[in-house]
């Protein structure tokens, strides 16, 4: 018997550019692919190449600088054709043109992994460490981390997203062996929420919790804080069902899968479809032919509307690799007294909105809509944030630096996409994702 | 709209830190802004953002108040119609001798009000937020049409400067200025802020109106209660009859400018809920804290407090019990903002307010005062619940322990 946890609080953005169906229509091989450090919070990146080194597929292109083992490996065989840096040498990406002659791909040695240690060496090599996450601080998971329970979603219900469930059907014999594998690292349990009525089958390592389809309840964190909330000095581990299905081709094949689904999505896309790609892959290249020629200004998101990264017609696909969004920048529109407006064609939850009655999908763009001000009206993030945690009080002591008092309200349990929605709906236009992100890198500075 | 537009860019440049009006980039931006939506895109977070912003916010707080000012203009030439022993109440001159009556007053609370704002926030050089468009309103509606209009500059500057612009602005004060404004009134100018005389239009207006002499009693029925000194409790009006509950919930009776008809403040409360900008949490705690303590009160009525002759729904309907639930209590600035602490704020509230109104003779009206109090105690009541919260997280890790 599944356990389902029922959620009320949450909101479902009904946008235009949904996916009609989510088979795979093309396959679709990049020009140039690029690995983008900053999607990997806590890493710290060291070069293992230079420009124009010749790359095999998951041959390394970056290490840690804590955790030398731990590395990020390029997706493809071909050369390393540029690494961009930005202020203070930063490193801003590594970029690899694909050159299928090349070379092959690194197979790994999986007979060690049957031990703990060697399972972890494995992963860190492999590079999909990197592509786990750990509470507290949401961030690549560390070395010294006995993760106390395991939380894998196989959902996402952020707008326009694709299913996860059905992402992954049919790969149970990667699910099985990454699940047999990852319960050696934990003590405690490995849990993996899914949609309620979503045909997903049982594993025996891993206990399946139900969620209803309403966003936030897809993000790991609202499925961590109503599952099992994260305590302090506890650390949790965190991925999704496509990360886990790649562990598990490892583990069956020794090759790490950077193949991936990419829904297109989005109101400024001609035909939203699947397509099948690589991890990192150029936007060019995917959106080819697809962006509508409309003369507006085009806002190109790697990831959904929520807390995707606008990347541009010139961008690469960013983690978690899974959804592109294109939308109008809005920056081209003079909109009279907009305050006033009773046009049903806006977006919002407020019910003084025509829309607000409406059924129908809206194509918002990228504007705040208003002004940044104080935070005025009250108890507007709680009705989108299904945990136990007061995110007006929690955003205050972050803003404030409190750090006792952030320990206090849970900083622990959160991640900056658990308060996506609570940015898009308040009306004082606030950063919640930019100051919980600044936050959590702060208290860790310090603590 | 095209020209505007265009307009507005050509002059944009004079306001920009090096143009030659550069001291006014607040007040432009101010205007722009309100004119044209902003076209700033998301830099980070979030790529949308919803389309309520604190304008539209405000501007319905404002459209919500519109029936209790419009029903003020009515009343205010109601009454001065009435005292003069009028039997013909015709409307149109009513209610253009109220707006010539409270036009001064509205505008004189703006000129100051917004006078402070801009220049607060030029020198603070951030945007001019749009809180005082809600307060400038409420300023009138809650004052005696006779207060002197430089008492009500004085106060007007008084609250604005020292309860809201010290405290960082918009979002940062702690009592509602409106409110803090009726109260310096009421405390600096006792003489002239209390009394029968002050709540009803005495003189004539560009020719509309009557003057009237001497021979009338403008008192409030609180007013009356306060007053009373033995024998049978009965609300007049000016001329001398019975006030109806009739009269009472549509208003037509003496007292500050927007606060008299309940029917009115009803309407903007529907307004309100309906597009869920103020809580219904808050509205309706204040409506049972006040019929529960006017239940007390009544139960065990005493000449000693007169007030607690008066039953519940009555306590409702005197006074500015009615628009404190519906527009003062609300005011999410200086309200408590947790969800539980939001009942315990509204019980206050109500409460308070019956409980001051009817065992204290020196005030009349409680609402003011039980609002102010809850504004000062909302921290407190929020920091109980935010504890609860901390405390629950407590367990659970003493729990795993």
């Amino acid at each position: 018997m599944r356990r389902t946890i029922n959620l009320r609080k949450g909101l479902n953005l009904n946008l235009q550019g949904a996916l009609s169906d989510e088979s795979i229509k093309k396959e679709l091989s990049p020009a140039s692919v690029a690995l983008v450090p900053d999607d990997f919070p806590g890493f710290l990146p060291k070069l293992e190449v230079k420009e124009g080194d010749s790359v095999n597929a998951g041959q390394p292109l970056l290490h840690d600088k804590n955790d030398t083992d731990m590395k990020l490996v390029s997706p493809v065989s071909g050369v390393v054709e540029s690494v961009v840096r930005g202020a203070r040498r930063k490193i801003m990406r590594v970029v690899v043109r694909p050159d299928a002659s090349a070379g092959t791909s690194v197979v790994h040695d999986t007979a060690s992994a049957k031990t703990p240690q060697g399972l972890r060496e494995l992963l860190k090599k492999s590079g999909l460490w990197a592509m786990m996450r750990r509470r507290p601080y949401d961030i690549v998971p560390q070395d010294a981390d006995e993760p106390r329970d395991i939380f894998v979603t196989a959902m996402d219900t952020a707008p326009l997203a694709p299913a996860l469930d059905r992402m992954v059907s049919g790969r149970q014999d990667e699910i099985k062996a990454a699940l047999a594998a990852l319960k050696s690292l934990t003590k405690g349990n490995i849990y993996i929420g899914v949609e309620k009525g979503a045909a997903f089958p049982d594993f025996s390592d891993a206990e399946i919790v139900e969620f209803p389809a309403l966003h936030p309840a897809g993000n790991v964190g609202v499925q961590i804080a109503n599952i099992k909330p994260v305590n302090k000095g506890e650390v949790v581990w965190t991925l999704d069902i496509v990360t886990l299905v790649r562990i598990g081709s490892l583990l069956l094949n020794g090759v790490v899968d950077s193949s991936t689904c990419v829904a297109v999505t989005g109101s400024e896309v001609a035909s939203p479809c699947m397509v099948k790609t690589v991890i990192g892959a150029d936007m060019a290249t995917l959106l080819k032919g697809d962006v509508r020629t409309d003369g507006r200004h085009h806002r190109v998101i790697s990831g959904n509307v929520l807390t995707g990264v606008p990347v541009g017609e010139e961008g690469y696909l960013r983690y978690p690799y899974r959804q592109v969004t294109v939308i109008p920048e809005g920056d081209d529109a003079d909109e009279f007294m907009g305050w006033a407006s009773l046009s049903p064609k806006k977006m919002s939850v407020n019910r003084s909105f025509l829309g607000h009655f409406l059924s129908r999908a809206f194509n918002p763009d990228a504007r705040l809509n208003g002004g940044k001000r104080a935070m005025i009206m009250s108890g507007e993030y709680d009705k989108v944030f299904p945990m136990d945690i007061l995110p007006e009080y929690l955003i205050k002591a972050i803003i404030s630096k409190d750090i006792d008092q952030m320990e206090a309200l849970g900083i622990y349990e959160v991640a900056p996409e658990d308060f996506a929605l609570a940015e898009y709906v308040d009306p004082s236009k606030l950063e919640l994702q930019k100051i919980v992100r600044e936050g959590l890198d702060y208290l860790r500075s310090e603590v | 709209m095209k020209a505007l537009r265009n307009y507005l860019n050509r002059v944009k440049p004079h306001f920009e830190p090096d143009g030659k009006l550069h001291a006014f980039r607040s007040v432009f931006d101010g205007f722009e802004t309100f004119l044209y939506t902003p076209n700033t895109t998301s830099t980070s977070g979030v790529n949308i953002h919803d389309s309520l912003d604190s304008k539209r916010v405000m501007i319905i707080v404002v459209l919500a108040l519109m029936p209790c000012l419009l029903f003020g203009m009515y009343n205010t030439g109601y009454q001065n119609w009435l005292a003069a022993g009028a039997t013909e109440f015709p409307f149109w001159e009513l209610m253009l001798y109220g707006f010539l009556a409270v036009l001064p007053r509205i505008v004189v609370a703006y000129v100051v009000g917004l006078g402070i704002e801009f220049v607060v926030a030029q020198w603070r050089r951030e945007e001019i937020q749009e809180g005082f468009l809600v307060t400038g309103i409420l300023i009138p509606l809650i004052c005696p049409i006779e207060t002197p209009l430089w008492m009500l500059a004085v106060a007007t500057a008084f609250s604005v400067i020292f309860v809201k612009e010290v405290f960082g602005g918009t979002g940062y004060n702690v009592f509602n200025v409106a409110l803090v404004t009726r109260a310096f009134l009421f405390f600096a100018y006792p003489a002239q802020m209390s009394g029968d005389k002050v709540f009803v239009s005495t003189s004539s207006i560009c020719g509309l109106g009557h003057n009237l002499t001497d021979g009338f009693s403008g008192a409030t029925p609180l007013g009356q209660i306060a007053s009373f000194t033995g024998g049978d409790l009965q609300l007049l009006n000016i001329t001398g009859n019975p006030i109806s509950t009739w009269d009472a919930f549509l208003g037509l009776i003496p007292g500050s400018f927007g606060e008299t008809s309940t029917l009115c403040i009803l309407i903007g409360a529907v307004i309100l809920l309906a597009t869920g900008i103020a809580s219904w949490r808050i509205m309706l705690s204040v409506v049972v804290g006040g019929l529960l303590m006017g239940w007390i009160a009544n139960v065990f009525e005493t000449p000693t407090y007169p007030a607690s002759f008066l039953n519940p729904l009555d306590q409702l309907l005197y006074g500015g019990f009615a628009f404190a639930a519906v527009f003062m209590a609300t005011d999410p600035v200086t309200a408590a903002r947790t969800g539980t602490g939001k009942y315990i704020y509204g019980l206050l509230v109500g409460v308070v307010a019956v409980l001051i109104r009817t065992y204290n003779n020196g005030y009349p009206e409680g609402a003011m005062l039980a609002v102010l109090l809850a504004n000062a105690l909302a921290p407190l009541i929020d920091y109980c619940v935010v504890q609860a919260n901390v405390a629950r997280r407590m367990r659970r890790l003493k729990a795993r322990a």
